[in-house]
């Protein structure tokens, strides 16, 4: 092991892991105000990570002009994957049932890709993804630079929204109480189309970033998905907080294994960890005890 | 199933037992069998998830360890090919048992949403070990020893083997419903808390549910395996056949003993119909999640809900309405 490899590893997980934090955080935000579990936010991302291709390969927009386009576009796709199937889910198994619909919305979308793009692998390009900087002694593509400072930009948007705007009350409320919240005068439903929607929107920015680090196709997200699904269990479903701390949290785990252990098997030791810490605490880092579940 | 009902299910079982002589094309007897082999998964799945509403999407783990017990303890002890290897079908299911013990034991401390993601996330480790592994031979996967059997004799013991296990699924999932074991995973699906007030040992009920479930889709594994005749870790804990077992039971009836079967039937019949029909993958899967949202969003109770609705409404003057099936009073009434 040396000790360069381990500072790289530890850059990385904290520069990839903001993105994650970013797509997890739609996650968390949709079934904290909903109690719905969005299993189509991996293929969402990879959406926008095949929109912003599409823009830079035949119109040559850059990858970050391009996000003006694609993070409209996907929270449109969002208020209408909710107003058309989501908001039709009723009654107690509406949570499961929740799973499935988004499923089957995603089974749906993958085809069209694999129709549209092929299911040959590609990726994005740009300057920045090919050309790399020197920090602490190790190269890195300014795009993960570049990535982290959008993550961090758009998670600060999100937290100012939510914390400082009277619109982001109304989000918190229900999220803590949607009865409470309805009482008290908040347009729940309005609340929980704009939520699906920022929730879906995020995806483009993060399928971005995702697909100039990675070679893509539309099964890649299977593996997203599995991995934003437990990085929420692990902060806690519903909690922004966690989800922003599980994020870095799973990556960084995952490169330092990599390193000092064996890359092959570094992808199992965050489910490793996610399982230690349940057993432990159930309800996740961040979440609240949960009380009654009817 | 009550006595009255018995004789239904004994045509419907005449009628299955009766198809491979009836019908030798050995595409039509294929696809057959794999429609047996998910009706059982989607009863035993049902049997857990639909009686105690803790909806897990990690069925596949136990499809896969039944598969490579078959694979490994057959390779290691150079079976060759041939009835022996049905002996091993019932080892499948007891190793899915033993490996869901301490994943329910995990799992099951969380409450239902939670469940659901910690299943995934099991899965996931599960598919990454069958492909990192050295003892499962990787991505290239296994070989099992060469069956001799000719056309469609090869199909016809596969099929009643299929019928068999499917006939064992559908039996322990109506003698846990009349249970008293069974009203305790109907109890915790109502209300957990309430049931764990009246006395319900709701840790010990669900990690023993969720262990009995395993069973049947362990053995449906090993008999894939045997069935397919070779095994690769994609095959064997595939993300889609997690989500399909559940489907199935939602479309047929989450939490009745009809609806997994009639959901099962239908689903994977025309699955396999429509792979082999449109060659190309990406129309399928259009087509497949297109289906699949009209179904959850036109008959949430599912189909076999739905019929009896329309049955029981077909005299009734207008206005008069029968049973607003929520899920919840479906569980309770429904006895099919």
């Amino acid at each position: 092991m040396n000790s360069s490899a381990l500072i790289h590893a530890i850059i990385d997980g904290i520069l990839t892991g903001s993105v994650y934090a970013l797509m997890a955080t739609g996650l968390t935000l949709v079934f904290g105000v909903m109690d719905i579990i969005n299993l189509a936010q991996g293929i969402l991302v990879i959406l926008g990570a095949y929109l912003s291709y599409t823009l830079s390969v035949h119109f040559g927009v850059d990858l970050f002009v391009g996000l003006v386009f694609t993070v409209p576009t996907l929270f449109v796709v969002g208020i209408v994957i909710e107003r058309l199937f989501v908001s039709r889910l009723k009654g107690p198994e509406r949570t499961a049932m929740s799973i499935l619909v988004t499923y089957a919305i995603s089974l749906v979308i993958e085809g069209i890709l694999n129709e549209v793009y092929s299911i040959n692998q590609v990726q994005l390009h740009a300057w920045y993804i090919d050309r790399s900087f020197l920090i602490f002694g190790v190269y890195l593509p300014y795009i993960y630079l570049l990535g982290f400072i959008l993550a961090a930009v758009l998670l600060g948007a999100l937290y100012y929204m939510l914390y400082r705007t009277r619109f982001g009350a109304s989000i918190r409320a229900s999220l803590s109480d949607q009865t409470a919240a309805a009482l008290v005068g908040i347009d729940t439903k309005r609340v929980a189309t704009i939520c699906f929607g920022i929730g879906v929107a995020v995806t483009a920015a993060g399928g971005m970033i995702f697909g100039a680090t990675n070679a893509f196709n539309a099964s890649s997200s299977y593996d997203l998905i599995s991995r934003l699904l437990t990085i929420i269990v692990l902060g806690g479903m519903g909690s922004l907080a966690g989800a922003l701390v599980a994020g870095i949290l799973m990556v960084l785990v995952q490169d330092i294994v990599a390193v000092i252990w064996s890359p092959i098997w570094s992808s199992m030791t965050f489910f490793v960890v996610l399982v230690l810490v349940l057993s432990v605490r159930p309800q996740g880092l961040f979440g609240k005890q949960s009380s009654r579940v009817a | 199933m009550n006595l009255k009902q018995l004789p239904w299910w004994g045509a419907a079982f005449a009628v299955f037992a009766l198809f491979p002589l009836v019908e030798t094309n050995s595409f039509w007897t294929t696809i057959a069998i794999y429609s047996l082999i998910y009706m059982a998964c989607a009863t035993s799945w049902n049997m857990f998830s639909g009686y105690s509403g803790y909806v897990s999407l990690g069925t596949a783990i136990f499809y896969g360890c039944g598969a490579y017990t078959m694979a490994l303890v057959s390779l290691h002890t150079n079976m060759p090919g041939g009835a022996e290897q049905f002996l091993l079908v019932p080892l499948g299911g007891l190793v899915a048992m033993v490996v869901a013990v301490p994943l329910g034991a995990v799992a099951l401390r969380v409450r239902r949403h939670t469940f659901v993601v910690i299943t995934i996330a099991f899965f996931f480790v599960f598919q990454l070990a069958a492909i990192n592994a050295n003892f499962t031979g990787g991505p290239a996967g296994l070989s099992l020893a060469l069956i001799p059997w000719q056309g469609n004799q090869f199909n016809t013991p596969f099929y009643y083997v299929a019928l068999a296990i499917l006939v064992f699924a559908i039996v322990l999932s109506a003698l846990v419903r009349r249970s008293r074991f069974g009203l305790q995973l109907l109890a915790i699906r109502d209300d957990e808390d309430r049931a764990l007030g009246l006395g319900v040992k709701v840790k010990a009920v669900k990690l023993t549910g969720y262990v009995m479930s395993a069973f049947v889709v362990g053995m449906t594994g090993a008999l894939y395996a045997m069935f397919l005749g070779q095994i690769y870790p994609q095959f064997a804990f595939d993300p889609v056949f997690d989500v399909t077992v559940a489907l199935m039971a939602f479309l047929g009836g989450f939490g009745t003993l009809l609806g997994p079967l009639v959901g099962g039937l239908l689903l994977e019949t025309s699955q396999q119909y429509l792979t082999s029909y449109y060659s190309n993958g990406s129309l399928y899967l259009i087509l497949f999640g297109a289906l699949f949202l009209i179904v959850v969003l036109f008959m949430p109770q599912g189909i076999v809900v739905k019929v009896k609705e329309m049955w029981m409404k077909r005299g009734l003057k207008d206005g008069e309405n029968v049973s607003a099936a929520s899920p919840l009073t479906v569980a309770g009434s429904a006895k099919s």
